[in-house]
Formats: C-alpha cells, structure tokens, sequence
C-alpha cells in the first residue's frame, strides 16, 4: 500500500513537526509513504470565504499529485472534509471522483484503514481532546453530543493506546473553538471570544495539553494560550502517537 | 490578502445606506465580556435541557427523519396541500384570505379592524407579524397594538425587536425588565423578582384581554386535511385573547402546513423539547371553527416564501418550525446576542433566510458563522442549516454581495496554490503564508493579533524537512 501524504499549506510552514510525526507513525506501521512534491493547498480557504469557483487551479494540481495513490493521508480534519466534499477536475473527473473517496484523515486511517490495535507510545500527561468541528461533524471522528446515539470516539480510541497518559472531562464537549477560516479575523470579537472559552474549559479541568486531529484549531488555541502566557500547550494528535517509549 | 486585512474598517463602507453589520455590532456586544459570558452561560443551559430531554427520547432520530419527510412532502406539494386546507377551513366557517407580501398582509388585517372599527388589538407570539412589521404599521394608522407574550410585551416596552424567536427578551436581565417595568407598569423601584414582575403583568394584560375585541395570533400547524389551525404557547396567552375576542385573526405563514392531524404527534413531541427541553407546550390550542357570533380569520401569507421553495438549495429552510434551538446552540449567537443579526430572525436560521429577502442587506449573515455544524444536528426538521450558509456564501460572492478587497485578496491566494513554482519559492519559512494566509498577516492591523500570538515559524518547513531526510520523487 502506498500512501500519498497530503501536508496543508498552513502545516506545512507553521506545524513541520506534526507533517514528520505523520510520516514517521506510518512509516513505523508498514505503510509506504510518498510526499509529492507539487501540492500546495485543498481550496478551502476559498471556497468557504464564498469563492469555491476559484479553486480549480487547486484542485487540478491535487489531483496530477496524488492521481497514482492508492490512498491520501493527511493531518487536518478540515482540509480533508473540503476534499471529500468538493474536490472536482475538469482534466480527470473520474480520477478526481474516486480520490473523494480515497481522502482520509489521519485518525479515521489509523482507526478504519489500517485498524490498528495497539501502539508503542508514551506520554504521561494530562491531556484534553478538542474535538475539531469539521472532524466531527463532518467526518464523524466522535459521536455528536447534539444527536441521540451511542458514543464513540476515534481519536480517543487511539489516544488510549498510549501509556501514562490521562484525558480529561471537558464541560462543553464539543464546542468550536472559533476559528473557522476567515472568520477569525472578519469576525475578531467572537472568534477570540470562542477561542478564550474553549481554552478556559481545558484549563479549567486541568490540561497540559490541548490535542485534536485539526492543526487550524489548535494554531487559534495556541495564538491565544501564548498571549495569555498560559502554559498549556497545543500537540497534534500524531505528535502524542508517535512519542516513543523510553526503553 | 494584506489590503484587505489594512481594510477591514472599510469593510462597512462597503455597505453605505445599510446597517451596520454582524462583526461590528457583535464586537460591541462583545466590549462587555461579562455580559457575554452570561448571554452565553443562559442559552447554554436551554441547550443542556434540551440535551436531556431528547436523551430520554430512544427514537429521537428517527422523530426527526420523519419531520423531515412530512416536511418534504408538503414542500412538494405545498398548492395542492393550500387549497385543500383553505377549502377546509372555509367549509369550517373561517374566511381565509391570501397575502403576496408584508404589506398586503398589514392592509388586510387592517381592512377587518377598520370594519369592526377597532382602534386597539391584542396580539399573541406570532414571528411573521415582526416580519411584516405590523406594529408599526398599525401604529402608524393610529391602531394600539399590545401583545400578550410576556417576552414580547417586555421588548415592545422597550422598543426593542425580539433577540430570539422562542425567547423573545432573553438579552435582558432580570434587573433590566424590572427598570421597565417600573417605568411603565409601576412596580417598585429595583424590584427585579420574576414572580412579582410576572404577576404585575399578569394584572395589566388581563385588564387588555377583557378590553380588546380583536386577537391576533400566530400559528404553529395549520392541519390541511381538517382545516384547523394549532397555537403553541406556554402562557395561554393565544387562548385568552382568541377566546375572549368577537374577532380572532390567524397569520400565517404558508410554509406552515402539515396534511394530516395526526402528523401532529411527530411534531408536538419535538418543538418543545427542541426549544426549551419541555415535553410539550402547556397550551396545544386547535382552533376549528368561531364560535357562535364570533369571526374567524386566516391569512396566508407568502413574502418571499414561494421564491424560496424555487431556490433548489435553500428550500428545506422552509422546514423550519421555529423552535429556537439552533440558537441556543450555536457558539457564535450565544456570543454575539440576536440584535447582532440585524434581521427579524436572528441566529443560524434567519442567516439563510435573510439573504432570500434581500441579498444586499444581508451579505453578512452567512458569514457570521464558523459552519460548525451544530446547528443542522439539533434541528428537529433536519434543515442542512451549516451547508446553506456556505452555499450562500457561493451565491453572496458570484453576485458580487462580498467586499471588493477579500475578492481581490481571494484571486491573489488561487493564484499563489494553481502554481506549486509560486507557492515554494515564494519564500522561506513563513513567507508567503505571512502575505496570503488571512490570519497570519504580519501586520498590527491584523484583527488576529489583537487578542492572539502568531504562530511561530520554525527553522525549516516540512517540505525542507522532506527534501533532507527523505529522497524528493
Ligand atoms: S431551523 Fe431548525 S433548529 Fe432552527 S428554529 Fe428552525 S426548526 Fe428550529
């Protein structure tokens, strides 16, 4: 199996560790793992500023990248939510049809794809679970706190694999932490008013650290716990899966 | 991107001769963090009743799917379904009468008082006269408007507009009601008990339902096969004024059918427990027929509703059974108060209809969200709230409804991501993210920098990382 490693723009220059924990956690787990060279960026930004009929460009260039794999893995919840939904070429329609469905999350790939049992990590830290809006809702990562059904949660499924660490209970779930785009700075007053309740929830029950499966969200907690000069800290989910054991 | 961001106060020239919109007037709900926290804290509670009553409920999901359905099918069939009911009610010995718009609407109901020459009217919750802004237009025309729902009787004395369509007042502390009340219905100064501020206007509103010989009220079902009508309320206000009055007056809107009496059980056991986590509303009042020497009316109303059903994408938004809770739940209203919305239905939901009313005005609305999602999860008639507004969203900035920088800054970042040459070699580290990434902006002016950190770059990004660790195809 070959997987095409999709690493979003924003991870790309911000967030390097997490595209190398990526990498390394699948590498570690038999996959083979290829980073084309060509891509730049899912079309999200645009598109949901209003502006999906300027993506084209982007998307005809995801598509020439990862046309020959047999999936695309990448660490961001939303970016891979847009692909799943809108990712359209007029050069390989059919091409572009069959990666919709070939698009996976790095979590829901661990969890569904590779079905993975059990991992050699260790991080022993109080931790808080943000669940990312589009990862939930969109990918169905979590069970919905709004719907009647039963619970589940795959990023916590695989968190609990890990050895010494210990998750805490937030009050509000699944609260958005507000980031949403070009929302944070079109409208600043709620963004950051969202971002500062939904870090005083992990504060509050006493995180170290703040982790999901969407670095957007957690680069907005981070801009915030670093002006508070809180230290709780932000980590991408694979950064914790791919701690090695100290033997 | 970096204009726009150097723009953003002009973001509302952009909107000469409109109102100011979303993100401002919510940033000056905002200047008060602990009234937003407490905005916040009471709406979330509604939520968690919610939450609790629908857990009790096993079959839930399927309760809302079948919503759904029924929903669908009269949105299919919403002509054939009207004239049945308008058949019905006639044969009931209602008179039915047909409004295109708001202002046919505020004549005929004008029309009826004027023939019974009444110069005052009691008036129960009804959203779609706020819609048409008939208080104003009746008071306009000398005719004394008074309504009965404790909410709304609290903001019409305040000359406020309803901040939320279920819980009308709920931007205003209980302190502020009291001031309100001791202004205009002489309670003591500072006394700001719920019980003694209820029974004081219990007293002044029985004196208005004894007095007035016009009620008007809203309806929440109107039954096609039967042509009867079901108010919803909790203070039995709708009751005491249709009962006590020679004329009962029925608005609606015509989205508001349901074919069969029995599709009442689906609907009667969500709305409550959607909105306020009840079982049901205190008063379920089916009204049939007057009574004797009584008059009944009903007007259908259509204002732009009929354009919506022609809208593919955004016609299931007239599913809606205005139960409230994709408010209550939604993080950005709970932040911002409903007035922030600037439309007669403020939150998720009137941020998808607004735009149907006039697109201009309301460009804003289907931005002021994060498209969370919560919003279509709690939604008894499952209306895809969060996928309208993005699609509105298309249709806001195709028309040309977004402001001209973001469109030019927009261009600039589909340039940068259709040509990977421009996109790594536009810089080091950080670079170009800093020029096109609209919240990395390296620039005070940034709105992002006002309340958060930058993130820091690293010393080398991943594809660097990749080019010396692992061999680049
Ligand atoms: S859109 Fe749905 S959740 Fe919102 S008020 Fe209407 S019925 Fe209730």
């Amino acid at each position: 199996m070959t997987v095409g490693l999709f690493i979003p723009c924003y991870v790309d220059q911000f967030y390097p560790q997490a595209g190398i924990a990526t990498l390394q956690l699948l590498e570690k787990l038999g996959v083979e793992v290829v980073y084309p060279p060509r891509q730049t960026c899912c079309g999200q930004p645009m598109a949901n500023s209003g502006f999906s009929h300027l993506t084209g460009g982007c998307d005809e260039l995801f598509v020439e990248s990862f046309k020959a794999f047999d999936y695309v893995v990448a660490p961001s919840g939303s970016c891979v939510l847009h692909l799943k939904e809108h990712l359209h070429s007029e050069k390989y329609p059919v091409v572009a049809e069959k990666l919709r469905s070939r698009v996976f999350e790095l979590v829901e790939f661990l969890t569904d794809i590779l079905k993975v049992k059990d991992l050699k990590a260790r991080f022993p830290h109080k931790v808080g679970v943000h669940q990312s809006c589009h990862g939930l809702r969109g990918l169905h990562l979590s069970q919905m706190s709004e719907l009647v059904a039963p619970p589940f949660s795959k990023p916590e499924q695989l968190l609990h694999m890990v050895d010494g660490i210990e998750l805490i209970k937030l009050d509000r779930a699944d609260e958005c932490c507000g980031f949403g785009g070009t929302f944070c700075v079109f409208e600043e007053a709620v963004s950051a008013k969202m971002g500062k309740d939904r870090v005083s929830d992990h504060m509050r029950n006493g995180a170290e650290y703040i982790t999901g499966a969407d670095l957007s969200c957690l680069m907005h907690m981070e801009g915030i716990l670093r002006r508070q000069k809180s230290n709780v800290k932000v980590i991408h989910i694979a950064e914790i899966l791919n701690q090695a054991v100290a033997e | 991107m970096a204009e726009v961001i150097d723009n953003e106060k002009h973001i509302r020239s952009g909107r000469a001769n409109l109102p100011e919109d979303h993100s401002s007037l919510s940033s000056v709900f905002n200047e008060d963090e602990e009234r937003v926290n407490w905005h916040d804290e009471t709406l979330w509670f509604i939520r968690q009743k919610r939450d609790k009553a629908v857990h009790g409920i096993p079959e839930w999901e399927w309760l809302r799917d079948t919503a759904s359905g029924i929903k669908n099918n009269v949105l299919s069939n919403l002509s054939v379904y009207l004239e049945q009911f308008e058949a019905n009610a006639k044969a009931n010995g209602i008179i039915v009468h047909w409004a295109a718009d708001a202002a046919e609407h505020n004549q005929i109901l004008h029309s009826i008082l004027k023939r019974h020459g009444a110069d005052r009217m009691v008036k129960s919750k009804s959203m779609l006269t706020e819609e048409c802004h008939l208080n104003e237009y009746l008071a306009e025309n000398g005719i004394e408007v008074i309504d009965s729902d404790l909410g709304e009787r609290i903001v019409q004395l305040g000359k406020e507009p309803p901040s939320h369509i279920v819980l009308p007042c709920i931007h205003k502390k209980k302190e502020e009601i009291g001031d309100l009340f001791h202004q205009y219905l002489g309670t003591a100064a500072g006394e700001s008990d719920p019980q003694v501020l209820t029974e004081a206007a219990r007293q002044h509103l029985r004196d208005t339902f004894l007095t007035r010989r016009v009620a008007l009220t809203g309806v929440n079902f109107a039954v096609a096969e039967t042509g009867e009508f079901v108010v919803c309320t909790n203070e039995g206000n709708a009751d005491m004024g249709a009962h006590l009055s020679d004329v009962h007056i029925a608005s609606m809107g015509i989205e508001k059918l349901i074919p069969e009496r029995k599709h009442l059980g689906v609907f009667l056991r969500l709305l409550t427990r959607s909105a306020t986590g009840q079982p049901i509303t205190t008063y379920s009042s089916h009204f049939k027929s007057p009574r004797e020497g009584q008059e009944m009316h009903i007007i259908l109303v259509d204002n732009g509703r009929s354009r919506q059903l022609g809208r593919e994408d955004f016609r299931n938004s007239l599913k809606c059974i205005r139960c409230g809770s994709c408010m209550n739940t939604c993080p950005v209203y709970r932040r911002s108060g409903g007035h922030s919305y600037h439309a007669v239905i403020s939150g998720p939901i009137g941020s998808i209809l607004a735009p149907n009313l006039d697109m201009r005005e309301y460009a804003d609305l289907p931005f002021a969200s994060t498209l969370c999602g919560s919003c279509s999860n709690v939604c008894p008639v499952k209306i895809d709230i969060h996928d309208q507004l993005y699609k509105w969203r298309q249709v806001l900035a195709k028309e040309g409804h977004v402001n001209k920088g973001k469109a030019a800054g927009m261009k600039a970042m589909s340039k940068v991501f259709s040509f990977p040459g421009l996109f790594s070699f536009a810089g080091k580290t950080g670079r170009w993210t800093m020029k096109y990434l609209p919240f990395i902006v390296n620039n005070k002016l940034n709105p992002w920098y006002k309340q958060r950190e930058m993130p820091k770059p690293p010393e080398q990004s991943f594809r660097e990382w990749y080019e010396k660790n692992r061999r680049m195809e």
